[in-house]
Parts: C-alpha cells; sequence; structure tokens
C-alpha cells in the first residue's frame, strides 16, 4: 500500500529573498498548470508538461481522484502549519484545532489513497508550492486556511452528482460534512470571534444554501498551490 | 443582518410574525432565484435506493427543518434567553432554517408534490427539558443535538436523490451548512466541532442517540485505523455518520406532539 508523503523537500516554502528565481518559476508553473487542464492543451514550449501530466482518471474513480488531489493540498498544508512559527506560538484552542485538522486531512488522504488504490489508479503524491504563504503569520495561516475548507465543502457538493455509486456518494458526504465543521471553526478563528463568520453570506445564499463549484472551478484555484499539473479532461461532465 | 432589526425592534411587530415574514419574503427570492420545477424532470422524480420518491425525501428534510426553525423562532421569542453574540449566532442559523423550510417547500410544490403540514412541537420533550426556553445551557444543548441529527439525516438520503442531479446537489449544499451550525454551537459549549467516537457531548441521556455509530472507522470497506497513523479517535472525527429515516424520525418523535 502506498500512502503519499510530503517531504519538506517537495514543498516550496523558502520565503528567503534568494529563492525569489525560485519562487517565481514554481508559481509561474502552477498558474500554467491550472490553465492547461482548463484549455486542454498545451502550447507553451518552455514548460514542458504535457508527458508529466497525472490524469485523475474516469468516472467514479476519477472523482474520487479529484478529492484525493484536494485533501492532499490541505494535508500538505496542515503538516506544514504545524511545522511554522503561528502555531507553536497559538493558544491551546487553536493549536488542538489546528493538530486536529492535520490528523483528519491525513486520514482522508490514507483512507482515500487505500479505497481508489483497491478498485483503480489513484494518483501520485502531488507536488505543492506554498510559497505565498507566511507559516509564521496567524493571518496568512488562517487565511488560507479558511480558503481550503470552503474550497473542499464547494468541491464536495459540486461534485456529488457526478458520482454513480451510491457509496462513493455516502463516502464524500461523511468527509464533506467534517470539512464544513473546520471551515465554521477556522472562519470564526479567522475573524476572531465573530458570530456570523462561520457561516456568514460569503458562502451560504440568501436560499441557506453553502457553495457548490464544478471541479474546472475549483481546480483553477487549487492550482495556485498544486505544481503537479492534473489532467481533468476524464472526469464526468 | 435584517433579521436582526427586525426582531430587535421592541414595538414593531409581533416577533414570532417577523421571523415568518421573513421567512415568506426568502422564500419568494427562492422562487423567483431558482427554477425549482426544473428540477423535476418526468421520469426521474422517483428516487433511487429506497422506496421514497425525491418528494418524500424533501418532505422528511422538511419536517426536520420545520422543527429547526421554529426552536430557533421561539428561542429568539424567548427573553433574556439569547444575548450578545450568541443571539446574533443563534439569528443566523434561525435565518439559514427558515430559508430552507421555504426552500424545501418550493421545491416539493414545484414537482407537484404537496409539503407535509408543520407538526406541532413540544421542545420540552414532555417535560424531559422543563426550562428549554429559560435555561441557556440547554437550549444550546439541544441546539447541538438538533444539528449533528440534521447533518446526519441529510447525509442518510443523499443516495435516495442520485437520480436527480440539481436535487442532490441543493440538499448537499443544505447538508454542509447545517455541519458549519452544528461546529459553531458545539465549540461556542466548549466542545470540539467535530464528534469525537460516539460521544455524546450535550450532557443530555436522551441524546445518545443522536451519537450511536459515529465511532465508526470502516470505510468502503478499508479499516482506516490501519492504513493510517492517525490516532482512532482523530480518524472517527474525520468521518460523519449517516443515520436513517426512521432514526432521525425516532429523535425527532421526542420533539413532536403526539
Amino acid at each position: 500500500m502506498k500512502t503519499p508523503k510530503f517531504s519538506t523537500s517537495r514543498v516550496v516554502s523558502d520565503r528567503s529573498p534568494h529563492s525569489r528565481r525560485n519562487f517565481l518559476r514554481k508559481s509561474g508553473y502552477g498558474v500554467a498548470a491550472a490553465s492547461l487542464f482548463l484549455a486542454g492543451c498545451a502550447d507553451d514550449d518552455d514548460i514542458v508538461m504535457v508527458d508529466d501530466r497525472v490524469s485523475l482518471g474516469t468516472g467514479d474513480v476519477g472523482v474520487l481522484n479529484y478529492a484525493f488531489a484536494l485533501e492532499q493540498l490541505e494535508a500538505a498544508f496542515y503538516a506544514m502549519v504545524l511545522q511554522g512559527g503561528y502555531f507553536s506560538s497559538a493558544n491551546a484552542d487553536e493549536q488542538q484545532v489546528m493538530r486536529d485538522l492535520e490528523a483528519h486531512e491525513r486520514a482522508h488522504v490514507d483512507f482515500l489513497s487505500t479505497a481508489i488504490s483497491s478498485v483503480g489508479t489513484a494518483i501520485p503524491a502531488l507536488e505543492v508550492d506554498f510559497s505565498s504563504i507566511d507559516f509564521d503569520s496567524r493571518d496568512s495561516v488562517l487565511g488560507t486556511a479558511q480558503a481550503f475548507e470552503d474550497l473542499g465543502v464547494s468541491a464536495y457538493n459540486g461534485a456529488g452528482r457526478l458520482l454513480t455509486d451510491p457509496n462513493y456518494l455516502l463516502a464524500a458526504g461523511k468527509i464533506v460534512s467534517v470539512e464544513a465543521r473546520h471551515a465554521a471553526a477556522i472562519r470564526t478563528l479567522n475573524a476572531n470571534g465573530n458570530p456570523t463568520a462561520f457561516a456568514n453570506s460569503q458562502v451560504v445564499d440568501s436560499n441557506g444554501l453553502d457553495l457548490a463549484r464544478t471541479p474546472a472551478e475549483v481546480l483553477a484555484i487549487a492550482g495556485t498551490y498544486v505544481v503537479t499539473p492534473l489532467d481533468a479532461s476524464g472526469l464526468p461532465q | 443582518m435584517k433579521l436582526l432589526n427586525i426582531i430587535d425592534q421592541p414595538h414593531a411587530i409581533d416577533r414570532r410574525a417577523a421571523f415568518g415574514e421573513l421567512g415568506r419574503t426568502l422564500g419568494k427570492a427562492a422562487t423567483v432565484a431558482m427554477p425549482l420545477a426544473a428540477f423535476f424532470a418526468p421520469g426521474r422524480a422517483r428516487a433511487q435506493a429506497s422506496g421514497d420518491t425525491v418528494v418524500d425525501v424533501l418532505n422528511f428534510a422538511l419536517t426536520l427543518e420545520y422543527l429547526e426553525a421554529e426552536y430557533y423562532a421561539m428561542g429568539l421569542d424567548s427573553d433574556g434567553l439569547l444575548t450578545g453574540d450568541m443571539r446574533e449566532t443563534i439569528a443566523l442559523i434561525g435565518q439559514h432554517e427558515t430559508a430552507h423550510v421555504e426552500f424545501l417547500r418550493s421545491a416539493i410544490s414545484g414537482s407537484g408534490g404537496t409539503p407535509v403540514e408543520k407538526p406541532a412541537f413540544d421542545f420540552t420533550a414532555n417535560g424531559a427539558f422543563a426550562n428549554i426556553f429559560s435555561n441557556t445551557e440547554t437550549f444550546m444543548a439541544v441546539a447541538q443535538a438538533f444539528e449533528d441529527t440534521g447533518v446526519r439525516a441529510y447525509k442518510g438520503q443523499a443516495g435516495n436523490l442520485m437520480g436527480n442531479g440539481d436535487v442532490l446537489t441543493a440538499a448537499l449544499q443544505i447538508h454542509s451548512v447545517e455541519a458549519r451550525h452544528a461546529s459553531m454551537i458545539r465549540r461556542m459549549r466548549g466542545s470540539k466541532g467535530w464528534i469525537t467516537n460516539a460521544m455524546n457531548t450535550t450532557g443530555a441521556a436522551p441524546a445518545d442517540a443522536v451519537y450511536a455509530g459515529e465511532d465508526q472507522v470502516t470505510q468502503l470497506g478499508v479499516d482506516v485505523t490501519s492504513v493510517s497513523s492517525v490516532d482512532r479517535g482523530q480518524i472517527t472525527e474525520s468521518f460523519d455518520e449517516p443515520l436513517g429515516k426512521q432514526a432521525v424520525l425516532d429523535i425527532a418523535s421526542l420533539f413532536i406532539q403526539a
């Protein structure tokens, strides 16, 4: 059984000025990756990635790999959070939240890796670029966490209808409500206890409905942080 | 914040009426904003996994939303029960539940179905929670139980909506809002926002049924404890479990007048 590992060597997090060129190259790569899978073709000869594109696959397995990619992103993020200056100086409640979220996302990754591998091909460990995040900054960490959790909720909400096996839909449902629990907690922390931030009009509309996004919308946003180019063209429409 | 403005006006209008009026307004907005009838293409109305039609599932959800909406409306109507930040939080949650009621009623009508009538509720549970609208701790504990039940109830019905993608998506969008509510209320009460094992942190024994089975660690046939180094308790937190219709109705029936 393969469990994706996120060694720090695969995570771009050096914020020193000397790494700027590397940072720019990496972030350009990430943006290109996002636009690539959307466009479905590669015109930029400077970036060789067509042969390196990771296909999410088709059908239900493709949707599960899509979820797996997002869980990898979240797990890698919280692993970095636990090593950063914000975490080490955070209060007890915030430290517990961060420890729990890191554990939950890692559990989702471990589960999806195994479950997908038993019925198809799971995508490999993805390379991520967190150079835009300051892991010593509370605002940077909580702001990013909020974006990731809200993104995860909207992704699962939008992807449920793409699944054909009710067992997979139920498994996704078991995960998405936990992501929503995370989002509410993180939003409240990020808004310093504001009593309505957990489900305000940024994320819940006048019908009382949460956000739902298509895979194309989600991957365009995630592409800022995911370096590995993904091919989502096989996903159900 | 319109809701707060309405509710906080001391002599303007009856508060309950204000809440109802807001709901009707939102309902109209829902009807205009979404072509709900378009959800129900002919021949696709039957739900997949059970004998329940999509309308049956939506009416089941509507019953729970009636319960939550009335509960929060009555709580906000109780002098001194909810103040400050807590009042703002509950007002927003109540606003969502009222919107869900109107949304579901519109969806059911749009399908040619008939929305079920609102049951007569007894939130004291026949006296078990006699101080439900005078004791903030009791009110919030029962609110936690309602929200965690709501999350489980929607999750349990998702498979029954697979024949209609638009309805399924809307149900999922309500489901995650209920989970946001649950997390917020739990944390306000000093619990984690997520459910550890099958732990009932409400302090009310009748709510044990709300958490029964939440300690599941096998997902899609995978014993997650065997493939992950994550602590078992945290693994149970990572997956919310569904509840079947009857189990949910058994919980809800405690608060419905016979």
